[in-house]
């Protein structure tokens, strides 16, 4: 009997990926443990073991192939002495539709898209995924100030536990690309005093869940200090590391910090959406003299977005920006909920109802007079939040328009959260429990009476 | 009959004692020399130092009780020997010094004027945060002299950071990063020993061992009271000192500096000293008997010692008497300073938060 070797899921949020290498041949006989291929996910280069004994009959996948589905067959073995089966009609069509898959290796971004008055007309664009738009970044300040330095765990050798700091240890070596011990308080701590002393350190969290350990320091050590001071002691030290539900990891591994440290003065709090604002933002936040908590999302790691070809990207702090024009209403949101955003307003476009879709790309200082401008233009709004309801930007947000928005207001401010609850596990839980194009939607039908 | 030790076995056993002698080594050196051969002038100079502590602190406990200095106020009287005699040792404007809240006493020992310090416990614009600090948040980068943490032991990592700056920039310097007895007893504390052993930062923790954690007596809350013993575990040697005297606190503070200057990491000093004031001005201190407190004072006082040594090495007790009328003038005139000063405007409510404009 043949056994169907599937393309594996090697990561929580790998959806496809590539073979890189084949270890077999057909007609080699394997057993369980042997290495039989080398599989490229979005964090790393993986090594695919055999789980069943028996010989190779087909190899369906040819080596280098970009793209492949989580799922697709790739290889088929048959019982020892069973000449090498036809594959199953099924794993044809898998296999021929993965070179078709391979083309665009990463998701492609909604469009229709606003161009950034912040960057030139008639700049070149080239398509980047938010990864390397972040890595970027990084080397970039790191060639123009060598004050800059990456610290956290696996940033070094290992190349960054989701790949963002990949590359920086060979270009700028050991003592400028530091690993270090899984020791969040303590290393958070070592960089913000590296920061007191004069350098620039960007501490990359693996995750901002596990900020939590350290979160006195950026708040006690890295916010005040400057105010407790007088002004003398400055901190500028940048925090950075995907922030909110990724996927399927449960809930001590799924939250959204945006609101916690947008509520503290002393901080700096941006949440970029796509590439462009990732780099300009993220280099902007490495020279800024204030302390830094950048939140990135690593379900938008591997989207490809397009990006300024700039020699020095850089955008302004504290600047929201209008990702979609519309008239009829506003919807606003940050980092991962401007995809489910843009995608919502997709779907209103066919409804006839025009959304402005609004990213605040920083959330402190948050850009309230574009959310006020765009409020007194389309006199609706709606924010889009992946993250829990109570005290969030959300209610923030809506704070503003009660508060300074009112007389422009034709609707009561709606908010679009994930469930109040820990994210849950299970696949439709979790699905549940996260906001999405259509719980969006259906908030701006209800603000527009429709 | 008895096995041979193997190769392996007696490798690992020469091992062994060699890297126990690479952890006792300091104590061993401090031990053969335990006091510094200060000059007359030189112990002057640190009775001086340590009188202006002193007299400070009692001033500053006068001004909390009559209502002109507010919220926490932690004095330093009695450990005075700790910080004159460590940063003696330390190079001005190279080494950098970062403590916990009970910070007044290492300010003064690093030169920075009375006066400012005074109006900040006060909360007056002239203060040396504008006010806005207060006693346990102060700092002068001028100085290198980086706070005043109120946050119990964050001051540990925050000074390997400091220190890591110093390696980094390749500029020489040594952080010297105090705490006490109940910091020890974090967590962070021991992250900061693995990375700065690991990286051999250029940093001498000090644990400023008062005997007690708030109200809590070291040995209620440390199963190692021995807290010199406490780097062992990431390679980091440490050494026992008799915080008061002046005299042998400078001694270990050579060698420890000698030691981290040479590239070797860190070094971790346990200075044993006693507080003569309650943890905080609130502070009833009913945890320990007068008969204790006054047996440190009648018996170890660190000021009382530095005077007896001058006199019986023949120093004109004339030359005590103008040293200590010039430091009650000028703690006299800080005083006034800090009282006759403006609160802070309020537009000073909004500045400093951050440092640029969004």
């Amino acid at each position: 009997m043949s056994i169907e070797l599937k393309m594996p899921a090697l990561s929580p949020t790998m959806e496809e990926g590539t073979l890189a290498k084949w270890l077999v041949k057909e007609g080699d006989t394997v057993k369980s443990g042997d290495i039989l291929a080398e599989i490229e996910t979005d964090k790393a280069t993986m090594e695919f073991e055999a789980v069943d004994e028996g010989v190779i009959g087909k190899l369906l996948v040819a080596e280098g192939t970009e793209g492949v589905k989580v799922g697709t067959v790739i290889a088929v073995i048959g019982d020892e002495g069973e000449a090498a089966p036809a594959p199953a009609p099924a794993s044809v069509a898998a296999a021929a539709s993965a070179p078709v898959a391979a083309a665009p290796a990463e998701r492609p971004a909604p469009a229709p898209r606003k161009a950034d008055p912040a960057v030139p007309a008639g700049t070149n664009m080239k398509m980047s995924t938010v990864r390397e738009a972040l890595r970027d970044a990084m080397a970039e300040e790191m060639r123009r100030d060598s004050r800059v330095f990456v610290m956290g765990e696996e940033v070094a050798e290992y190349q960054g536990a989701y790949k963002v700091t990949q590359g920086l240890l060979e270009e700028f070596g050991p003592t400028r690309v530091i690993d270090t011990p899984i020791t969040e308080y303590g290393f958070a701590g070592i960089g913000t005093g590296a920061a007191m002393g004069g350098l620039r350190p960007v501490v990359e969290f693996m995750t901002f869940n596990f900020a939590m350990q350290a979160i006195d320091h950026i708040i006690n050590s890295a916010a005040k200090t400057n105010y407790m001071s007088g002004g003398q002691m400055r901190c500028p030290v940048v925090f950075r590391g995907p922030n909110g539900a990724a996927s399927r990891v449960g809930a001590q591994h799924s939250q959204n910090y945006g609101p916690w440290y947008a509520s503290v003065p002393g901080l700096v709090v941006i949440a970029p959406y796509d590439a462009a604002d990732a780099k300009g933002l993220l280099k902007a936040a490495i020279r800024c003299e204030d302390p830094v908590v950048f939140l990135e999302n690593e379900l938008v790691y591997g989207r490809s977005f397009e990006l300024p070809e700039l020699d020095d990207h850089v955008l302004p702090i504290g600047k929201a920006r209008i990702m979609r024009e519309g008239k009829d209403v506003t919807i606003v949101s940050y980092s991962i909920g401007v995809g489910f955003a843009l995608e919502a307003a997709e779907l209103l476009a066919a409804e006839g109802i025009e959304a402005e879709v609004l990213d605040l790309r920083t959330l402190r200082p948050l850009d309230k007079e574009a959310v006020l401008t765009s409020l007194a233009k389309t006199n609706r709004l709606v924010v889009a939040e992946e993250g829990w309801p109570q005290c969030s930007i959300a209610s923030e947000v809506m704070a503003i328009c009660m508060e300074e928005g009112f007389d422009h207001l034709d609707a009561p401010v709606l908010r679009v959260c994930d469930e109040d609850v820990p994210l849950p596990y299970a696949a439709n839980l979790e699905k549940a429990a996260i906001i999405d194009a259509a719980r969006i939607a259906a908030a701006v039908r209800k603000v527009c009476y429709r | 009959m008895a096995k041979k030790p193997t190769a392996a076995a007696a490798a690992k056993a020469a091992a062994a004692t060699e890297e126990t002698f690479a952890l006792r080594s300091l104590q061993e050196a401090h031990a053969a020399n335990k006091r510094y051969a200060a000059s007359d002038e030189e112990l002057l100079h640190f009775y001086e130092q340590m009188l202006l502590i002193r007299r400070f602190e009692e001033k500053a406990g006068q001004l909390y009780g009559l209502g002109l200095i507010g919220g926490f106020c932690h004095l330093y009287i009695g450990q005075e020997a700790v910080a004159v005699g460590l940063q003696s040792a330390l190079e001005a404007g190279k080494d950098s010094v970062i403590t916990g809240y009970r910070d007044h006493g290492h300010m003064l020992a690093y030169g920075i004027d009375p006066k400012v310090i005074m109006a900040e416990l006060t909360g007056r614009a002239a203060g040396i945060s504008r006010g806005k600090g207060g006693s346990m948040h102060m700092f002068s980068t001028d100085h290198k002299f980086y706070g005043g943490h109120g946050i119990v032991g964050a001051q540990v990592p925050l000074g390997a950071g400091l220190a890591f700056a110093h390696k980094y920039r390749g500029d020489g310097g040594v952080c010297m990063a105090y705490f006490g007895d109940g910091a020890a007893n974090q967590g962070q504390v021991y992250e900061a020993f693995n990375m700065a052993s690991l990286w051999k930062l250029p940093i001498v923790f000090v644990v400023e061992n008062n005997g007690y954690a708030m109200g809590t007596a070291v040995k209620r809350g440390s199963a190692e009271t021995e807290f010199y013993r406490r780097g062992t575990a990431f390679r980091i040697p440490g050494m026992d000192v008799n915080g008061m005297d002046v005299l042998e606190v400078r001694a270990a503070a050579n060698i420890a500096l000698d030691y981290v200057r040479a590239g070797n990491g860190p070094v971790l000093m346990e200075l044993n000293t006693y507080r003569y004031r309650g943890h905080s001005m609130s502070d009833p201190a009913k945890y320990r008997s007068r008969e204790e407190v006054q047996e440190m004072r009648d018996k170890h006082d660190p000021i009382e010692g530095a005077k007896a040594e001058l006199l019986a090495r023949g120093v004109a007790e004339d030359r005590i008497k103008e040293i200590d009328k010039r430091i009650r003038s000028i703690v006299a005139e800080s005083a006034d300073f800090a009282e006759n000063s403006p609160e802070p405007e309020m537009t000073e409510l909004y500045t400093d938060v951050l440092v640029e404009s969004y």
